[in-house]
C-alpha cells in the first residue's frame, strides 16, 4: 500500500524540530520528524494529549506562535521551504495551495460575521479570481444548502460549522488539507458522516490530508499512511493497515487495544495506565519505557531509533537489528 | 485500591425494599423559546420513564440534542420537571421539601461532569472541592477524619501518593486525574447512584477506559449505581447492564445492553451502532447517506420522531406517535415497524 502512489511526495517534512523556549528547559515538543505526503494521500497523525501532533501540523502550515519555533529541518511543499518563506508569499499560498481545518470550529469561525462574508474574506485575501457561485458551490460539496452562506456560526449546529469550515478550506481546490481532530466536539454519528464526506471529497477532488487525532480507531479506514507520536517522536510509521494488523510498537498496541469493541466478545481493556511524560524532562532511554509492558532492561538506557519491522518502521529496542531474535514479531510485509 | 464498605442494608432502603434505587414516571421537561405574543415551546424531554437499581450501571445514549442531559439535570435537581415526578427509593422528589431532605438526596445522588478542565476551580487545591463536600454533607466528621477521609477516596479512585495528589491544583493533573477527582469528589459522602454526564467525552481514547473500569470498580467496591450519559455505544457496552437509547427527547429502545445490540429494534439504534468506528470489521456504509441530526422539537404534531432520517419509514409514522412496546424478554421500543422476537406476545404495554 505504502509504494501504490507514485512521483515525488507534494510535502516533504525532513528533520523537524520545535521547541518552546520557557527558560530553563525548552521543551522539544516535535523531534526530528520526518514525514512525506504524496498528491492525493491520507497520512493519519495519531498519539494522546502533549504527544506534539498539532505543534506538527501548526509547523508544517507555519502557524506557530511565540514561544513555539522552528529550531531545525526543513517543510517542503510543492518543492518550496516553507519554513524560509516570507510571511507574504505564505499568505499566497494559504487557502489556495493548502488550508487548514482547525479542531474547533466555533472558535475558528468569527462569530460575528456571516459565513458567505467569512468566504469572501479569503477570496479577496488572493489575486486569484474565483467564480461568484463558488462560495455556494463549496457548501453544496459539504452537503450545506447555500441559504446558510446567510447564516452566522452560533445559528449552525457543531457538524455543520465543521462542514463549512472544510467547505472554506475548498474554495480554491488546494492540494493538501490540514485537519486538526476536526470531528472531536463531534458525537459518533456526526463524526461518522463528516469523515465519509471528507473521504468521498479527497477522492473526487484529489486534495492530499494530513489527518490528527487521537482516536486511532476513527482513521482506520480512511488513511493510507500512518504516523503514531510519542512524546514528540515518531515511533511508528506505515501503511494504515499494516499498522493496524501487526502494531510493531507497545504504544501503538496500547492505542489499539483502548477502545471496546461494538461486536464480537466483550474482554477487558487497560488502556495505557500512566501519562505522556513532561517534556522538559523526558525519561532517559526509550521515552515510552515507564509506560512500556514490555520494557526491559536496556530500555531505561539505549534511545531507540526509527527500525525496519517488515513495511512498518518502528522505534523500539525490540525491533534493533541487535537484538534478534526479537519476541514477537513476525512482520508479513 | 482501598474497600469502600457497601452501604446496601441500611435504613432507608428497609423502609421501600421493593422500590428501584432510582425511577422516573413520564418525566417531561419543555422550555420556553420565544417572548411575547408567540410563545413557543421545546420539548427537551418528553414522557421519559427509566428505572436505576442497587449496584446496576444503565447508560443513557443519543446523539446531541437527544435529550439525555437534560434528564440528568432533572435528575439532579438542577431544572425541575414541566410533568412527571422522580421518585428516589418510593419517595416522590417533589415531596422533599426540607433542607434536610434535598441535602441528602444530593449526597446520595451527586453528579460528574463532562468537562474536567472547567468543573474544577483553578484558584483552589484539588482536596478543596472534596473537603468542602464533606464538610457539607458529612458534618459529623471531624477536621482530621475529613482529611483522612478525603486520602481514602482519592486512593479509591486510583490516585496515589493521594496525600500529595490533594495538594496539587487542578492545572498540574492531566485530563483524567482531573476527571478522577470529579469522581472522588461524589463519591466523598458515600453516594448511592452518580450522574455521570459524558464523563470520558473529553478524554484521549487512551484514557477513556481507565475511567470506564473505575466505574466498573466502584460499582463492586463502592456499592454505587451510574446513569452513565454518553452518545459512544461502545462504551455504554463496555461497562453498563441496561441501555437506554433517546432520540428527540423519547425513549425509543431499552433493554439489557447485549439483547439491545445484538438485536436491535429501533432504526435508530442501527445507525448509532452503525456509527462507532470499529477497525476490526470492515467498513460498513450502511449510514452513508445520514447528515440528519436530532430535531429540535418545537411543538411537534403527533408522529415518530425519526421519520425524517428513517430508512423503514411507513405511513403511520406520519400521524402517530409510537409508545414503547414490549418486544422481547425486558426489551422495550419505539417503532411502528419493529417486530418482535420469537414467543414475545405483542403489543403488551411495556413497563420501562
Amino acid at each position: 500500500m505504502h509504494g501504490h502512489i507514485e512521483g515525488k511526495p507534494i510535502l516533504e517534512v525532513r528533520g523537524l524540530t520545535v521547541e518552546y523556549d520557557t527558560g530553563a528547559h525548552p521543551v522539544v515538543a516535535v523531534d526530528d520528524v520526518d514525514l512525506d505526503v504524496h498528491a492525493g494521500e491520507f497520512v493519519g497523525v495519531v498519539g494522546e494529549s502533549g504527544c506534539g501532533k498539532s505543534t506538527l501540523l501548526f509547523a508544517i502550515a507555519q502557524l506557530l506562535s511565540p514561544p513555539a519555533a522552528i529550531t531545525g529541518g526543513s517543510v517542503r511543499f510543492q518543492g518550496q521551504d516553507l519554513v524560509a518563506m516570507s510571511e507574504k508569499k505564505l499568505a499566497a499560498l494559504r487557502w489556495r495551495d493548502f488550508s487548514v481545518v482547525m479542531q474547533s470550529a466555533m472558535n475558528a469561525l468569527n462569530p460575528v460575521k456571516s459565513i458567505g462574508s467569512q468566504f469572501r474574506d479569503a477570496i479577496m485575501a488572493h489575486d486569484e479570481p474565483v467564480a461568484d457561485d463558488r462560495p455556494a458551490e463549496v457548501l453544496r460539496l459539504v452537503g450545506i444548502d447555500p441559504i446558510h452562506l446567510k447564516s452566522y456560526p452560533h445559528q449552525l449546529s457543531g457538524g455543520m460549522r465543521q462542514r463549512a469550515m472544510i467547505a472554506m478550506a475548498l474554495l480554491f481546490t488546494p492540494d493538501l488539507i490540514i485537519m486538526d481532530e476536526p470531528t472531536s466536539a463531534l458525537d459518533v454519528v456526526a463524526q461518522r458522516s463528516l469523515m465519509l464526506q471528507i473521504k468521498d471529497l479527497q477522492q473526487r477532488l484529489g486534495f492530499a490530508v494530513v489527518f490528527v487525532t487521537h482516536d486511532m480507531s476513527l482513521i482506520s479506514h480512511f488513511s493510507d499512511q500512518l504516523l503514531v507520536m510519542y512524546a514528540g517522536q515518531v515511533v511508528e510509521l506505515g501503511a494504515t493497515r499494516a499498522v493496524f494488523d501487526h502494531p510493531a510498537h507497545p504504544y501503538s498496541k496500547g492505542l489499539l487495544d483502548a477502545f471496546p469493541s461494538i461486536r464480537g466478545p466483550k474482554v477487558p481493556l487497560t488502556g495505557i495506565p500512566g501519562s505522556p511524560p513532561n517534556l522538559a524532562h523526558p525519561p532517559s532511554g526509550c521515552r515510552f519505557n515507564p509506560r512500556c509492558p514490555e520494557a526491559f532492561a536496556d530500555c531505561t538506557k539505549v534511545e531507540p531509533e526509527l527500525y525496519r519491522v517488515g513495511s512498518v518502521q518502528a522505534r523500539c529496542l525490540l525491533h534493533a537489528p541487535s537484538n534478534k531474535p526479537a519476541p514477537v514479531q513476525e512482520a508479513t510485509s | 485500591m482501598t474497600e469502600l464498605s457497601v452501604s446496601a442494608t441500611d435504613a432507608d432502603t428497609a423502609a421501600a425494599p421493593t422500590a428501584p434505587l432510582l425511577e422516573t414516571k413520564n418525566l417531561t421537561r419543555h422550555f420556553r423559546i420565544g417572548r411575547g405574543f408567540s410563545p413557543k415551546m421545546l420539548h427537551a424531554v418528553d414522557d421519559v420513564s427509566i428505572t436505576v437499581d442497587r449496584q446496576e450501571i444503565v447508560a443513557l445514549a443519543g446523539e446531541s440534542g437527544s435529550g439525555k442531559s437534560t434528564i440528568a439535570r432533572l435528575l439532579a435537581g438542577v431544572y425541575k420537571p414541566t410533568g412527571g415526578e422522580i421518585y428516589y427509593q418510593g419517595r416522590a422528589l417533589s415531596s422533599m421539601r426540607s433542607r434536610r431532605d434535598q441535602l441528602a438526596y444530593r449526597s446520595d445522588v451527586p453528579m460528574v461532569f463532562q468537562d474536567p478542565f472547567s468543573s474544577l476551580n483553578p484558584a483552589f487545591r484539588v482536596s478543596h472541592g472534596i473537603l468542602r463536600s464533606l464538610k457539607l454533607h458529612r458534618p459529623d466528621l471531624t477536621r482530621a477524619q475529613r482529611s483522612e477521609e478525603a486520602e481514602r477516596v482519592v486512593e479509591a479512585v486510583g490516585l496515589t501518593p493521594s496525600a500529595e495528589i490533594m495538594h496539587r491544583y487542578p492545572y498540574e493533573l492531566s485530563g483524567g486525574q482531573r476527571q478522577r477527582i470529579g469522581f472522588a469528589q461524589a463519591l466523598a459522602h458515600k453516594p448511592k447512584l452518580i450522574l455521570a454526564d459524558e464523563p470520558v467525552s473529553m478524554l484521549d481514547v487512551s484514557i477513556r477506559i481507565g475511567l470506564l473500569n473505575l466505574m466498573a470498580e466502584l460499582r463492586s467496591s463502592a456499592g454505587v449505581s451510574f446513569l452513565y450519559i454518553t452518545h459512544d455505544i461502545a462504551s455504554a457496552r463496555y461497562v453498563a447492564d441496561r441501555l437506554v437509547i433517546m432520540y428527540a427527547g423519547h425513549i425509543v429502545e431499552s433493554g439489557p445492553t447485549e439483547e439491545v445490540l445484538a438485536n436491535p429494534k429501533h432504526p435508530y439504534t442501527d445507525l448509532l451502532l452503525g456509527a462507532v468506528p470499529d477497525p476490526r470489521a470492515p467498513l460498513s456504509l450502511g449510514v452513508e447517506g445520514d447528515t440528519g441530526e436530532p430535531p429540535k422539537v418545537i411543538d411537534p404534531t403527533p408522529g415518530c420522531r425519526f421519520r425524517w432520517r428513517c430508512p423503514l419509514v411507513v405511513d403511520e409514522c406520519h400521524h402517530t406517535t409510537p409508545t414503547l412496546r414490549r418486544l422481547g424478554d425486558g426489551h422495550n421500543a419505539a417503532c411502528h415497524v419493529a417486530q418482535p422476537a420469537l414467543g414475545t406476545p405483542p403489543d403488551q404495554p411495556s413497563q420501562r
